[in-house]
């Protein structure tokens, strides 16, 4: 391996790392706070990208525009998913994977009504780009998504670890009933941690939209990578999410590179298998709530 | 004396309403489109495709493997008949015989975990088999994404071409209501209640000398043998496998027949596949709505699991209870008639 594949290898993981870090903190959020498996992420990820195909592609508004409306408007549906769905099935953990498998199928169908099934060509918002000495390039459409993945997933630590809500969710994510029987809303912590949860999917989605070419089915490997980095950081623990997401890209960008990318998701598989037999609990994971 | 007779009656009711069923589904072919000949074949496949996935739930594990093993025997059957020509109904048995193998080697590592992290390291190692399949380095054997093709048809038998779906759907009528009434054996006998036994006190059953994960594995290699069944039943109608066929998304159904069907009793994924069946492949298709139907089934499913949480099983106990209901109205009266005779 040259120097230079080295480093673009290390450029495009980091791309990888960031976006699908987003992802998967916002479905450990969500996880943790409902006790849900949100089938529907990787829709609500397709969701942020579709926004950006209407608004930027067709609709010619500015770009980051159109990605703060993706971020808005994923948010709002997560917050439907919660009233609609979640709330009602709150006692019944496999009802709300169900119902998430429909409304996966609802905003699939939407997508494909709304936009048809081929793919979408969303024009890059810029040309620019960064050329590392060794001749490695980083566009700027992808420091974009590294970008918005530090800060927002910064500013999501401190809001956690510092505010009130913060605070009130991380003692849900702990023990609802205890976190109820001191007071806090357990409706008022599930909508902010589904609003959060989905626009994180949204903002992933909108600012890689003119990366990937979206389709109605991008959705479906994003939420199976999602699990996997889930699973391997350990259920409930955002930072595990977030060191697994690097680590994760990592190994799967470069056994891509050297090998292929069908051999890349069979080793993610092989790692999480083996992850789970080792400490079913995952690397940074809690003890399983009783 | 009068419980002798209402037992005679139920048993008449049963007798008449099985040989109303036998006769339903022996004639029913023939008042169908070919279209929905071939539907059919594949709702029978796949009432012993989730019949069989209930069993482990017998257990209290829910596997996300279930599509890939069926696969295994898909793809095991169509192999073997193909390249080594051996006869297809010991394919068949050979495919299904893998699936259970595969289930017995992977249940050392699975049923270390419980619960959600079962179902998750169960989706990672059936998920792992299937890439394997679609994996270019192994083109030469499993076909890649595009999977084996020209698998060799079920031979004529007495001159009956397998060929046609009436015939076919005969065939595999046969195959899976054996396989139904082994399943149902099971769950009755002894082995049956001990897998009742693990699912709701898997503590208290290990301390009076079961070894649970020997059940545990039990129900997953049975359950895992009857899903390879259906898949070597599949491969050979259709002729073809691919890996896609056994994603993930195969698996979502299989998971929602039995979700919205119920799991408490035998019948309750069957009724959620034939229901489901219908309501997808004959209204949503006779209302011409091609491209909205996943959208109707999925607020179909929503509905389901916001007001029928139990499943459509849950209905029956109503139904009967509405029709027991009545009868014991009826009861009461006549006995208050006797009652009153004697005074009179």
């Amino acid at each position: 391996m040259t120097a230079e594949l080295f480093v673009q290898t290390v450029v495009n993981a980091t791309y990888a790392a960031s976006y699908m870090a987003l992802i998967a903190v916002g479905f450990v959020l969500i996880f943790g706070v409902m006790g849900v498996v949100n089938f529907a992420h990787g829709e609500l990820y397709m969701a942020g990208a579709y926004t950006v195909v209407a608004l930027y592609a067709d609709q010619g508004l500015p770009f980051f525009v159109a990605v703060a409306a993706g971020l808005v408007f994923v948010g709002l549906l997560g917050l439907l998913m919660e009233l609609a769905l979640f709330r009602p099935l709150r006692d019944n953990p496999l009802g709300g994977l169900i119902a998430s498998i429909g409304f996966l199928l609802i905003l699939q169908t939407i997508a494909v009504l709304g936009f048809g099934v081929r793919m979408e060509n969303v024009p890059p918002s810029t040309q620019d780009k960064i050329v590392f000495m060794d001749g490695a390039v980083l566009t700027y459409q992808r420091l974009y998504v590294i970008v918005a993945a530090v800060v927002l997933l910064s500013a999501l630590w401190i809001f956690l670890s510092k505010s009130k809500f913060g605070w009130a969710l991380r003692a849900c994510a702990q023990d609802r009933e205890a976190a109820s029987l001191q007071g806090m809303s357990i409706n008022q912590t599930a909508r902010i941690a589904m609003f959060i949860g989905a626009a994180l999917a949204g903002v992933a989605g909108a600012l890689t939209a003119p990366l990937v070419s979206p389709t109605p089915y991008m959705g479906h490997p994003v939420v199976v990578t999602a699990f996997i980095i889930v699973i391997v950081g350990g259920l409930g623990s955002l930072e595990g999410a977030v060191l697994v997401a690097i680590l994760y890209a990592f190994v799967h960008t470069f056994v891509t590179t050297v090998y292929d990318g069908t051999l890349a998701n069979i080793v993610g598989l092989l790692l999480m298998l083996v992850v789970l037999i080792v400490k079913p609990t995952g690397l940074f994971g809690a003890k399983e709530r009783a | 004396m009068p419980n002798r007779d209402t037992n005679t009656t139920t048993r008449v009711v049963w007798l008449l309403g099985s040989a109303l069923l036998l006769i339903v589904l022996i004639a029913l072919p023939h008042l169908l489109s070919f279209s929905q000949q071939e539907i059919l074949v594949f709702l029978v496949i796949n009432v012993l495709l989730v019949s069989s996935y209930r069993l482990l739930t017998l257990t209290g594990e829910w596997s996300l493997a279930h599509a890939v093993l069926m696969g295994v025997g898909a793809y095991t059957s169509g192999l073997i008949a193909k390249e080594l020509g051996v006869p297809v109904p010991i394919a068949m048995i050979i495919g299904a015989a893998t699936a259970g193998l595969l289930a017995f080697l992977l249940s050392f590592p699975l049923f270390r975990m419980k619960g959600f992290y079962f179902l998750i390291a169960s989706f990672a190692a059936g998920e792992a088999i299937r890439l394997m399949w679609k994996w270019s380095d192994l083109t030469f054997l499993f076909g890649g994404p595009k999977g084996i093709k020209r698998i060799p048809p079920f031979p004529d038998f007495l001159s009956i071409d397998f060929y046609e779906p009436v015939n076919y759907y005969y065939l595999c009528l046969i195959v899976v209501a054996v396989s139904l009434l082994i399943l149902y054996r099971v769950e009755r006998s002894r082995i049956g209640l001990t897998f009742h036994a693990i699912h709701w006190q898997d503590k208290l059953a290990e301390s009076v000398g079961v070894n649970t994960f020997r059940y545990r594995m039990l129900a997953f290699v049975i359950s895992a043998f009857f899903a390879g069944l259906a898949g070597a039943l599949y491969a050979h109608y259709v002729g073809a496998v691919a890996p896609n066929r056994f994603s993930v998304e195969e698996m979502v159904y299989i998971l929602i027949w039995a979700i919205v069907g119920g799991t408490a009793t035998f019948y309750g994924p069957i009724v959620g596949v034939v229901v489901l069946t219908i309501l997808n492949e004959v209204i949503l298709r006779a209302l011409h709505v091609d491209e909205m139907r996943p959208m109707l089934y999925g607020g179909l499913l929503i509905l389901s699991i916001l007001f029928l949480p139990d499943g459509l099983e849950s209905l029956v106990p109503k139904i009967k209870g509405w029709f027991a209901g009545r009868k014991e109205k009826r009861a009461t009266e006549e006995r208050r008639t006797m009652k009153e005779q004697p005074a009179e």
